[in-house]
């Protein structure tokens, strides 16, 4: 019988959760790296058994952590990231210019098609590359040098990138999303890029609020089987876009609030969309203490709250950007996890929700895999 | 930054020191003194050790020697106590010894003589933070 397997990285450890395909009696297994933050944990679409953890630390540093069998055992490989040349400045928060200086790992996406491939995604910002299964990295550095690069700077979590997203039918093809930098696509297989952000609009935030680069773009999604649909959640506003990132139009419609981090597609339904309101950029709870899932079904502008299951009173916690994914059975499964350390799993599409782990330390990524 | 990096790639793809006495070196005139290494329970799990190891370090048994040795006995610590390009200590590792802090003490400070002759732990900590 198939089943899921939930991989949710946080603030002291990774945890691995497994059920079968009823997805109701879950098993919960670590904490594994325990004491170590772990920024994000995937494995591999074309081989499950294959899984990536970032493991960092303040006082010692990255580390890249590799399964070969699921999540059982696990093996340290290569931890160097060196940006390529002279790195140069990007801004420091009050506006002056700041060495780039590599921090962590905040986001690995595997390659779609080869197992020893995965990006990684980094603070500050850079993307680089594995071709031998994280024992060696390359930066990709296309990116950073991009004529823009002095001009990033970083979100209030630091400048990272914190989302690659990869194009099924253009392997060329990819996205990433940098706080706070926004939006850059590549044709060329990451050799070359460019901003992605008109339409965009961060009045307030930035003084061109429509400026190529500095948006806060906190996280992209994509359905595989619409690869030129786009949906953003930014700093504030609900995003989407239908031409590839080349333009953006709003679709935060009746949203209690359009601040937030997560964002994620329907598995089946590339115009369904799920995020999960915050009150604001400075509070960083969810609107009234209610925790409330948001799903459309029309791509957006259309909102319903998903609250069955959910906390609906003095609830003050938040859902982090890497912390939300959905799972490929019929129907979908939706999982979100916590800054509380609760992780929620719907196997309906949204419409309930059962807290599968309760009391974990702060989580900072939630990812599933759906095993055959 | 690639252009001034002190290390290279080995044949593994890992990396090594360029220059300088390395663990497994034979000294010409002076035997390898066995060094006394205590490392924090992070680095402990992460290296898969004990509490305490022991490495052999050709004289003369200096600060940059000994963290050369425990990255060479254990390249999983390689980024973990020293940065991987500047191999600066990182800000929150501290060097003790025999009641001493050598945390700012220049690379090619020699270790008090306890320490080279085995008798007293070269003791690797995670500085006090937060609350």
């Amino acid at each position: 019988m198939s089943g899921v397997r939930v991989l949710v990285g946080t603030r002291k450890g990774a945890f691995v959760l497994t059920a079968d395909a009823r997805r109701r009696d879950w098993t919960v297994e670590g904490p594994e790296f325990g004491g170590w933050q772990i920024y994000h944990l995937k494995g591999s679409p074309v081989d499950p058994d294959r899984i990536y953890a970032s493991q960092s630390l303040g006082w010692f540093g990255q580390q890249i952590q590799r399964s070969d069998d699921g999540g059982r055992s696990w093996s340290p490989v290569g931890n160097e990231f060196s940006y390529q040349g002279v790195p140069g400045t990007h801004q420091w928060y009050d506006g002056t210019p700041h060495p780039w200086k590599f921090e962590r790992v905040w986001h690995l996406e595997p390659s779609l098609d080869d197992p020893d491939t995965v990006y990684a995604g980094v603070e500050d910002a850079a993307l680089f590359r594995s071709r031998d299964g994280g024992a060696s990295w390359q930066e990709l550095e296309g990116l950073r040098t991009h004529g823009s690069g002095p001009k990033w700077q970083p979100g209030a979590g630091g400048m990272c990138l914190h989302t690659v997203v990869l194009d099924p039918s253009r392997p060329e093809r990819m996205f990433v999303a940098i706080s706070a930098a926004g939006v850059f696509r590549t044709d060329d297989g990451g050799a070359s890029w460019r901003a992605a952000n008109s339409g965009l609009n961060s009045e307030g935030v930035l003084p061109d609020p429509e400026a190529d680069v500095g948006h806060c773009v906190h996280r992209i999604a994509m359905h595989p089987s619409r690869p030129d649909t786009l949906f953003m959640q930014k700093h504030w506003d609900v995003m989407r876009s239908d031409d590839g990132g080349d333009s953006w139009v709003e679709v935060s419609g009746n949203l209690p609030s359009d601040f937030g981090f997560p964002i994620q597609v329907h598995a089946h339904e590339p115009e369904t969309v799920y995020v999960v309101p915050i009150k604001s950029d400075s509070e960083h709870y969810p609107p009234e203490g209610k925790l409330r899932v948001y799903r459309s079904r029309s791509g957006g502008n259309e909102w319903e709250p998903l609250v069955k299951g959910l906390p609906q009173q003095h609830c003050y916690v938040n859902v982090l950007r890497d912390a939300m994914a959905v799972d490929q059975l019929d129907r979908c499964g939706v999982y979100f996890g916590t800054t509380g350390g609760d992780v929620y799993a719907s196997s309906d599409d949204g419409d309930s929700w059962t807290a599968i782990a309760r009391d974990l330390p702060s989580v900072l990524s939630v990812e599933v895999q759906t095993i055959p | 930054m690639s252009g001034a990096r002190k290390r290279e790639p080995d044949a593994t793809g890992g990396s090594r020191p360029a220059a300088g006495r390395r663990a497994g070196d034979t000294a010409p005139a002076e035997a390898a003194a066995t060094v006394r290494v205590v490392l924090p329970e992070h680095l402990r799990t992460l290296a898969g050790i004990g509490r305490e190891i022991r490495l052999p370090v050709s004289p003369p048994v200096t600060l940059s020697a000994v963290l050369d040795a425990i990255e060479e006995a254990h390249p999983v610590l390689r980024g973990a106590i020293r940065d991987h390009d500047t191999l600066a200590r990182r800000a929150f590792v501290r060097f003790f010894a025999v009641g001493l802090d050598l945390s700012h003490q220049p690379a090619d400070t020699p270790l008090p003589a306890a320490v080279a002759a085995g008798s007293e732990p070269f003791v690797v900590v995670g500085a006090m933070a937060g609350g």
